[in-house]
């Protein structure tokens, strides 16, 4: 599936989209491939503040570790637990099923500071 | 730029994700490691190897020079039959590992792509310093080399290859004539399972791939290609070396476990360094290692106790077949013993881990 356009981008491959104040954060599909068969996604506690430019968690496959970094600030109100058991949704549902975690943020505004998906896939070389 | 195998236009075909291997562009994978894994582990899969090296030795002085300059003694290694061993530098470091096997006019050693220029160049060195007379040809691009690997893979070859391959003891090979060329089936590989390598030329690469594998592309495939990564995470669960990771000139094969391909009793390169080793015994040892958890230990992450440091892990990776999180690693000879409490350094995080046996697989008795 290719990148939605729903959504805004960072260069480290993270989607994030807005619903209300609320945004849900993902890696994009062509990170996914990149990093291969993912095995392990640590995620932050319900509760845990998040700043913009700053790492969320931790992302893990067969091949590499990578941090997963937040384009905005706010509280983290829930995360994907399914991803604990299943860390491979990330590969197979990126956009969906493979979310990572909903931030409650204060200023809609940081979401214009992040790239549209046509600025992110001429970043990626798409 | 990148050289590539005879099967360069069969990966690009296949889907491949190709990356840079020892200069190689080289396939990591087709559709998923883990998937490929398991496709290896149950049913069978096909690697292209042909960027390992492969060095023919003729001539009157070249079991004399290979019995100098391999750990493993070669005195009584028969016509077809293969042997796994090192090829030392003068401290006991390991330059490289290597399968030789005798052929009736020749011997072969097969090499890791890394490290063929710089055996090469060892080997010439010595044979001029030695004074010794026989010929050492490169015949690693004007031949290509597979792999086929799993449980499945020998009753499927026995339709596709002329001979008695089930009849080919583990460690040994024979030629057979594949299309109208000789070819060199060995019963060996790097993953944990029965299969076979075969060696033939380059100029048959293409036709040779079609009839081994068959209809390689159908889901339900008995053979299917897989990449280097599931290569990886094959020979880490079956617990085996790989250079530059549990083998390095600053690593002796005794201490990685590899004695059994050493022997001290003859005159080898790097001898007498490994009889002071073998003497004093190794200050650390590879080890495997359980971690807690899912996440893995990679290259060069620090082995703890109590808070220090007393090893290194060499290599890392949620083991499919398992479903745990294993690690090989170099510690202190101390702290090595099977079922020691240890942990591993995963940036910054301590991750409880204990000490066990090697292999982490082994295939099912068939």
């Amino acid at each position: 599936m290719s990148a939605p356009g729903d959504r805004k981008y960072l260069q480290t491959h993270e989607w994030h989209k807005l619903e209300g104040n609320i945004v849900t954060i993902g890696i994009t599909q062509f990170a996914a491939d990149e990093l291969t068969d993912i095995t392990y996604v640590s995620l932050p506690k319900v509760g845990t503040k998040v700043s913009a430019g700053k790492p969320f968690g931790e992302i893990e496959s067969v091949k590499a570790t990578a941090d997963l970094i937040s384009g905005v600030s706010g509280t983290v109100i829930e995360v994907n637990s399914a991803l604990v058991q299943n860390p491979g949704l990330v590969n197979q549902d990126p956009y969906v099923g493979g979310w990572m975690v909903k931030v409650q943020i204060a200023s809609p505004a940081e979401m214009d500071k992040l790239m549209p998906l046509d600025d992110y896939l001429k970043a990626v070389g798409q | 730029m990148l050289k590539r195998t005879p099967f360069h236009a069969f990966h690009v075909s296949a889907g491949a994700k190709l990356v840079d291997f020892a200069g190689w562009e080289m396939p990591l994978l087709y559709r998923s490691v883990v998937d490929e894994h398991v496709q290896t582990r149950t049913s069978g899969s096909l690697f292209d190897v042909s960027h390992m090296g492969r060095l023919q030795f003729t001539g009157p002085d070249a079991q004399a020079f290979l019995q100098r300059v391999l750990t493993r003694n070669i005195a009584d290694q028969q016509v077809g039959q293969s042997r796994y061993s090192l090829v030392c530098n003068h401290a006991g470091g390991t330059l490289d590992d290597v399968i030789l096997s005798r052929d009736a006019q020749r011997w072969l050693v097969v090499c890791n792509a890394a490290n063929r220029d710089k055996l090469v160049r060892h080997f010439t060195d010595l044979r001029r310093q030695w004074s010794m007379d026989f010929d050492l040809a490169d015949q690693t691009e004007a031949t290509a080399m597979l792999a086929l690997q799993g449980p499945r893979v020998m009753d499927r070859l026995a339709t596709a290859i002329p001979g008695d391959l089930k009849a080919l003891k583990r460690y040994h090979f024979q030629t057979v004539s594949l299309m109208l060329v000789s070819g060199l089936v060995f019963r060996s590989g790097y993953t944990g399972e029965d299969g076979v390598e075969i060696i033939f030329p380059a100029s048959v690469a293409s036709m040779a791939i079609q009839m081994l594998g068959g209809a390689l592309d159908r889901p339900d495939a008995t053979i299917k290609p897989a990449g280097l990564a599931a290569r990886d995470t094959l020979r880490l669960e079956a617990g085996m070396p790989l250079y530059g990771h549990e083998l390095t000139e600053a690593i002796d094969p005794l201490s990685a476990g590899l004695g059994w391909a050493v022997d001290l009793a003859k005159d080898f390169v790097g001898v007498e360094a490994l009889r002071r080793i073998k003497a004093d015994g190794p200050k650390r040892r590879l080890v495997g290692l359980e971690l807690d958890g899912r996440r893995i230990a990679r290259q060069g992450s620090a082995v703890l106790l109590n808070g220090a440091a007393v090893g290194e892990v060499t290599s890392g990776t949620l083991s499919p077949t398992l479903q745990k999180s294993i690690a090989m690693a170099y510690v202190d000879a101390a702290h090595s013993a099977e079922g020691t409490a240890l942990s591993v350094d995963l940036k910054g995080q301590a991750c409880a881990a204990k000490v066990v046996k090697l292999p982490f697989y082994r295939r099912p008795a068939q």
